[in-house]
């Protein structure tokens, strides 16, 4: 699910119902293609935070964010590049691995510093927390187990705080 | 970080001149009605009219209105309410208000409501819904109305606390007719309007605050004006491209000034008809897939195109890689996402058109203009060579309907508003009307809606009941809201209607004559059924038919002469007629397709 050429919209939104509807209205009526989406409320009680992770290669990231801001209830838009950013994401898996497989697949989830959450008699679920791209390498490597099911939380950004000055990083917001 | 874009707000600056917001005395909690709060904040945003249609759920709205100076004019279907709104909203630029209940009337808002949403026409449609707690349990006459409507609104609320009634009627009105104007859309439910609410009226801090993602910005970057001021200063052959946000920002005055002391000709798009004088000596007239040539050959030669307010619509471009090829843009638009969506302007200026003009305007000052005479020259060679033809009448035949275009022009009382439905009629009324002043034509652009016609031209009387309404319709765009004449006679609203009867779906034979080999289907209407006379005489309008070319002139001025009904004329006209000229679908603007007995290649000939 890892995009190379992606960058996320941190979008804050008001509080108000309706207002994701809206936002997935928009990108499905304009054909924009979203690799990932995370919504929680934000430090603000009255706004929500909704980070939209786009394939820049795919669409045009500029008509995205104007368009984004027609909307009344979005109040401030920041785009964030994974070099300007940091990124991280929650992936929780169940993985078939019965008695003998099951201290290979301990041993996996160490090395990722991930934890197990839960164990059943056939299967194990694993958690991990992490950049996606590590995410997406433990992914692969429980595979061959036999992954029974997996759920990933989609990913959130901040930007990064040295480089605040970057010039790549663009805080489009309206609020003033 | 950086800021991109800084704005700051301002509440106040409306683009119609409305009158001000009354104000209310401090006076102790009045308790009312959530019902009575919706009708009280309507009153309060000054709305004069009201079109609607009453039902179940927005039952308790119609009794308050009872009592209310506001006057409701009783629609017989809501897509009338809601295009009459509209056609009150392009005369008046103010917000027309639709009120209607919930459902299929709800549903029956979403035509007028997308096609206000494309020619950003302010509106303010109010739906009745299911009480709270039937929402949601497919109840009767339930739908998910802000659902429906949300892509096509500018925005649209659903009111779940009766409290928040005035708020949300302020914010829509707020919403509707500030930035780039828009429909906006109230949804209230039943038991909302029957609650008791305490009345509070919202400061203009209140709604400003309530709103803390919407902040249009109205002036231009003033490093932006400084560079268009120097291209436009430089530029030996440009064109102003108007577009209706000219219209919507009150911008005509500085349109002309801009025109004027630059000696700069101006193009007006079908949305922008009247917002630059077609009796001007500056006035391309309108550009585009049914443009005259000459609009759309400046267009194509330019080295600078000054759009305002106009959004490179595909009916204008033509084939947008080869639209324009060497014009550098200047393209000036309230809406941030209109620059660049189609084409990448040299010079982006977000911002309210007649402030930015007007910057523009003084930025002029310090800067000589280049010589244009020899651009003002090519462009009176392609006007003379090119000017908008027909065959001419031959005795015998059906009328030729630009010749009734031309006739109802000339015998129109000054000041006459034109209002036309989708479709050849429509651009032969944009052709052949001289359209001299601002405000005086309403038409659907953006979305192309047959029907719009009739209830826009009624909406249009009442906004303007001081002017005659003209509305030319096609026997096709007529039957689908021809019903609204039932109210325009029992609301004692007169507007005069020309159908250009040629029995067919007019320009979809066309296409098929130009592209499908002449394989007609169906498209013919029969000239007969309706018996349109018959029929606009049982909504209580004055009718006639006109079939012989004598006849129209007298026709025309007896129709001219009523004025206490609506009256009906049905013009027999020649279906073999097309709209020429004409650039076909996706192609370039370069391959306009001329009259037959015109000959193209006139650029060759000046030379």
């Amino acid at each position: 699910m890892s995009v190379l050429n992606h960058q996320t919209l941190s979008v804050l939104v008001e509080n108000r119902s309706g207002v994701l509807a809206r936002i997935s209205g928009l990108f499905a009526r304009r054909g924009f293609n979203i690799i990932s989406l995370a919504v929680a409320p934000s430090d603000d009680a009255r706004f929500s935070r909704i980070n939209i992770v786009i394939d820049v290669e795919e669409t045009s990231v500029e008509q995205i964010t104007k368009q984004l801001f027609k909307l009344v209830n979005v109040v401030k838009i920041t785009e964030l590049l994974p070099s300007d950013s940091v990124e991280r994401e929650l992936l929780m898996a169940t993985v078939a691995a019965g008695p003998d497989q099951r201290g290979a697949v301990i041993e996996l989830v160490g090395v990722f510093e991930g934890k197990i959450v839960d164990v059943g008699a056939d299967a194990l679920t694993v958690m991990l927390a992490g950049e996606p791209d590590k995410l997406d390498d433990l992914e692969e490597l429980m595979r061959p187990y036999g992954i029974t099911e997996l759920q990933r939380t989609g990913r959130v950004a901040l930007p990064k705080l040295e480089r605040q000055a970057s010039p790549r990083l663009r805080l489009t917001g309206k609020a003033s | 970080m950086r800021e991109v874009v800084s704005i700051s707000a301002h509440l106040h600056v409306q683009h119609a001149p409305p009158p001000a917001v009354r104000r209310e005395s401090q006076r102790p909690p009045m308790k009312m009605t959530g019902a009575q709060a919706l009708i009280k904040s309507l009153e309060m945003e000054n709305v004069e009219v009201v079109f609607g249609l009453p039902g179940g759920c927005i039952l308790p709205a119609y009794d308050p209105i009872l009592d209310s100076p506001i006057r409701h004019i009783l629609v017989r279907h809501e897509q009338g309410a809601g295009h009459m709104a509209e056609g009150y909203a392009h005369v008046t630029g103010r917000p027309g208000v639709a009120l209607v209940t919930s459902g299929p009337a709800a549903t029956n808002l979403v035509t007028p409501l997308c096609d206000a949403y494309m020619d950003s026409v302010p509106m303010v449609a109010i739906t009745g819904q299911v009480s709270r707690p039937v929402i949601g349990t497919d109840g009767f006459q339930e739908c998910d109305t802000v659902g429906i409507t949300r892509s096509v609104t500018k925005h649209n609320e659903l009111i779940m606390d009766p409290n928040e009634i005035p708020l949300m009627v302020r914010q829509a009105f707020h919403l509707a007719t500030t930035g780039r104007p828009g429909p906006v859309l109230l949804d209230v439910p039943k038991d909302v309007l029957q609650a008791e609410v305490t009345w509070n009226w919202p400061t203009d801090d209140e709604v400003s605050s309530s709103l803390p993602g919407y902040k249009p910005n109205l002036k231009g970057h003033p490093k932006m004006i400084k560079e268009a001021a120097r291209l436009i200063s430089e530029a030996r052959k440009p064109v102003i491209y108007a577009g209706g946000g000219i219209l919507k920002s009150r911008a005509a005055d500085a349109l002309r000034e801009l025109a004027e002391r630059t000696g700069t000709p101006v193009v007006t798009t079908l949305m922008a008809r009247g917002a630059f004088p077609d009796d001007h000596p500056l006035c391309l007239g309108m550009p585009g897939m049914h443009g005259n040539y000459t609009a759309i050959t400046a267009m194509q030669k330019s080295d600078l195109l000054i759009a305002l307010g106009t959004r490179f619509d595909d009916r204008v471009t033509g084939k947008v890689a080869t639209f324009a090829p060497e014009a550098k843009i200047i393209h000036v638009d309230i809406d941030p996402a209109e620059l660049g969506k189609i084409r990448r302007p040299d010079v982006p200026i977000v911002g309210d058109c007649r402030q930015v003009i007007g910057e523009i305007v003084k930025a002029l000052e310090s800067h000589t203009q280049a010589d244009r005479n020899e651009w003002r020259s090519r462009i009176s060679g392609w006007q003379e060579l090119y000017p908008l033809h027909y065959d001419p009448h031959v005795d015998g035949d059906a009328l030729k309907p630009q010749q009734v275009m031309e006739v109802l022009r000339d015998l129109a009382p000054e000041g006459t508003i034109l209002a036309s439905g989708v479709g050849q009629h429509q651009m032969w009324a944009s052709q052949y009307w001289q359209f001299n002043e601002p405000y005086t034509w309403v038409n659907s652009g953006g979305l192309g809606t047959m029907g719009f016609c009739v209830p826009a031209a009624i909406g249009a009387k009442v906004g303007r009941p001081d002017r005659t309404v003209w509305a030319v319709d096609g026997d096709g765009c007529f039957q689908m809201t021809a019903q609204e004449l039932v109210t325009a006679s029992s609301e004692r609203i007169p507007v005069k209607v020309a159908i250009l009867n040629n029995a067919y779906l007019g320009m979809v034979r066309q296409w098929q004559e130009m592209f499908y080999e002449e394989r007609y289907s169906e498209v013919y209407l029969s000239p007969d059924l309706p018996d349109y006379v018959k029929w606009a005489e049982a909504m209580g309008c004055a009718a006639f038919r006109v079939e012989a070319a004598e006849e129209v002139e007298p026709v025309i001025a007896k129709a001219n002469a009523i004025d206490d009904r609506p009256v009906v004329i049905d013009f027999r006209t020649d279906s073999r007629e097309k709209v020429f000229p004409m650039v076909p679908a996706g192609a370039s603007n370069d391959d306009v397709v001329v009259h037959p007995s015109q000959k193209p290649g006139g650029e060759k000939l000046v030379q």
